[in-house]
C-alpha cells in the first residue's frame, strides 16, 4: 500500500478509492435487491404479509 | 467437496482450541485503509459450498407437500445461500491462522492480507443477521429458526470448538451440511416430519466417508496445520474401517425414501445402484495396501456424484412438489 498520511489525515490512494467504490456499489445494489424484495413480496402475499406462521 | 467445508480444514494432533500464528501475523496492514475488492467479499462466502447448499435445499423446498409461491421459493433458497455464506464468512475469520499455514488457503482473502480479521467477523455477523431476519419476516419463523440453529451450529459448534478439539470434528459438525433440506421443507410446510429428517440423516451419514477419504490422500497437507483430523490421530487403518461402517450405514438410508413410500422405484434403483457403488468402493478403500490414496480418491469423487444423484433424481421424482404446485396457482 502507498498510503500517504498528512496532517489532514489519511489519503486513500487510486487503488483504495477504487475499491472504496466498487464496496460502495456492491452495498447499495444489495440494499436496493432487498426493497424490491420486500416489495415485490409484500405484492404477492398482500395483506398475509403481516401473518408470520410458525 | 464437502457441505461442510470447502478444505479449509487442517489436520494433525493439536490441543485443543490453541490458535497456531499469532492473528498479527496475518492482519498485515491493519492501520491502512482497506483495499478489499468486492470479490474478496464473494470469495468470504465460499461459493462452491454455498452452490452445494442451495441446491439440497432446493430439493428439501421442492418434495415438501403443499405449495409455496415462486417468490416465496426464490426468498427462501436465497437467505439459506447467504446465511450459508455468512458462516463460511466467520469461519475464514475464526480459522485465518491455519488457512495461513496451508499452501491451498493461504491465497483467501483474510489470510492473504486482502480483508481484516474484523471486517470478516462484521461481514459475517452481518449476512447471518439479515438472512435469519429477512427468512423469519417474509417466509416463517421455523425455517428461520433453523437457518439461525445451522449458522450457530457451523460457526461455534463446529469452527470454534470440534474442528480443533475432536477427530469426530466432522462427524458432528456434519450436522451443519445436513440442516438444508430440513430448512427448505420447513420453508414451505412450517413444520418438520420424518421425511425432511432422512434427507438430514442421509448427508449426516455421507459426510464422515467423503471427508475421511478426503483426509488420508490429503493427511501431509492437513497435519501441517495441527487439526485433529481422524487420520492423522488414529491412523489409517482404523479411518478406513470408520469409512466402510458408515457407508454401510448411508446406503440403507440413500433406500430408505423409497422403502418408505416417499419416492418411485426409479429413485429407489437409482439409491441401490450407487449406494453398491459406494460400499464397493468403501471396500476396496479398506482393503487396498496402505496409503490406499487410489481408492479414497475414487470413493471421495464418486460420493459427490452419488449424494447429486440422489438429490437430483429425487428432486425429478417427486415432480418438483410445491415449486410446480404454486406456479399453477
Amino acid at each position: 500500500m502507498d498510503e500517504k498520511k498528512s496532517g489532514e489525515g489519511v489519503v486513500l490512494t487510486e487503488a483504495q478509492k477504487r475499491a472504496r467504490r466498487s464496496r460502495s456499489i456492491a452495498i447499495a445494489l444489495s440494499l436496493l435487491a432487498l426493497v424490491i424484495l420486500f416489495y415485490v413480496m409484500t405484492l404477492v402475499k398482500g395483506p398475509a404479509v403481516l401473518v408470520r406462521p410458525i | 467437496m464437502s457441505l461442510i467445508s470447502e478444505g479449509a480444514n487442517v489436520g494433525g494432533p493439536m490441543q485443543g482450541g490453541a490458535r497456531l500464528v499469532e492473528p498479527g501475523l496475518y492482519e498485515a496492514g491493519i492501520h491502512e485503509p482497506s483495499s478489499a475488492e468486492v470479490g474478496d467479499y464473494i470469495a468470504l462466502l465460499k461459493p462452491r459450498v454455498m452452490s452445494l447448499v442451495v441446491f439440497t435445499a432446493l430439493v428439501g423446498l421442492a418434495v415438501a407437500p403443499g405449495s409455496i409461491h415462486p417468490v416465496e421459493a426464490f426468498t427462501a433458497l436465497l437467505c439459506i445461500a447467504v446465511g450459508a455464506g455468512a458462516s463460511g464468512a466467520l469461519n475464514m475469520w475464526f480459522d485465518a491462522d491455519i488457512d495461513a499455514l496451508m499452501t491451498r488457503t493461504q491465497r483467501r482473502p483474510v489470510p492473504a492480507g486482502r480483508v481484516r480479521p474484523g471486517e470478516a467477523l462484521a461481514f459475517g455477523l452481518t449476512l447471518s443477521a439479515f438472512a435469519v431476519v429477512v427468512l423469519g419476516l417474509l417466509v416463517n419463523i421455523l425455517s428461520a429458526a433453523l437457518l439461525a440453529f445451522t449458522i450457530f451450529f457451523y460457526a461455534v459448534i463446529y469452527t470454534m470448538w470440534l474442528k480443533r478439539s475432536t477427530p469426530q470434528n466432522i462427524v458432528i459438525g456434519g450436522a451443519a451440511g445436513a440442516f438444508p433440506p430440513m430448512i427448505g421443507w420447513a420453508a414451505v410446510t412450517g413444520s418438520l416430519s420424518l421425511e425432511p429428517l432422512l434427507l438430514f440423516a442421509i448427508i449426516f451419514f455421507w459426510t464422515p466417508p467423503h471427508f475421511w477419504a478426503l483426509a488420508i490422500y490429503k493427511k501431509s497437507d492437513y497435519g501441517r496445520a495441527g487439526v485433529p483430523m481422524l487420520p492423522n490421530v488414529a491412523g489409517d487403518t482404523h479411518t478406513r474401517l470408520q469409512i466402510l461402517l458408515y457407508t454401510l450405514v448411508l446406503v440403507p438410508l440413500g433406500i430408505a425414501p423409497w422403502l418408505l413410500g416417499y419416492a418411485s422405484v426409479l429413485y429407489g434403483a437409482v439409491a441401490a445402484v450407487t449406494g453398491a457403488a459406494m460400499v464397493l468402493l468403501a471396500v476396496q478403500v479398506y482393503r487396498e495396501a496402505s496409503p490406499a490414496d487410489r481408492a479414497c480418491r475414487h470413493l471421495f469423487a464418486f460420493s459427490i456424484l452419488y449424494l447429486f444423484l440422489l438429490y437430483a433424481v429425487l428432486l425429478v421424482d417427486r415432480g418438483w412438489g410445491g415449486l410446480l404446485a404454486g406456479v399453477a396457482a
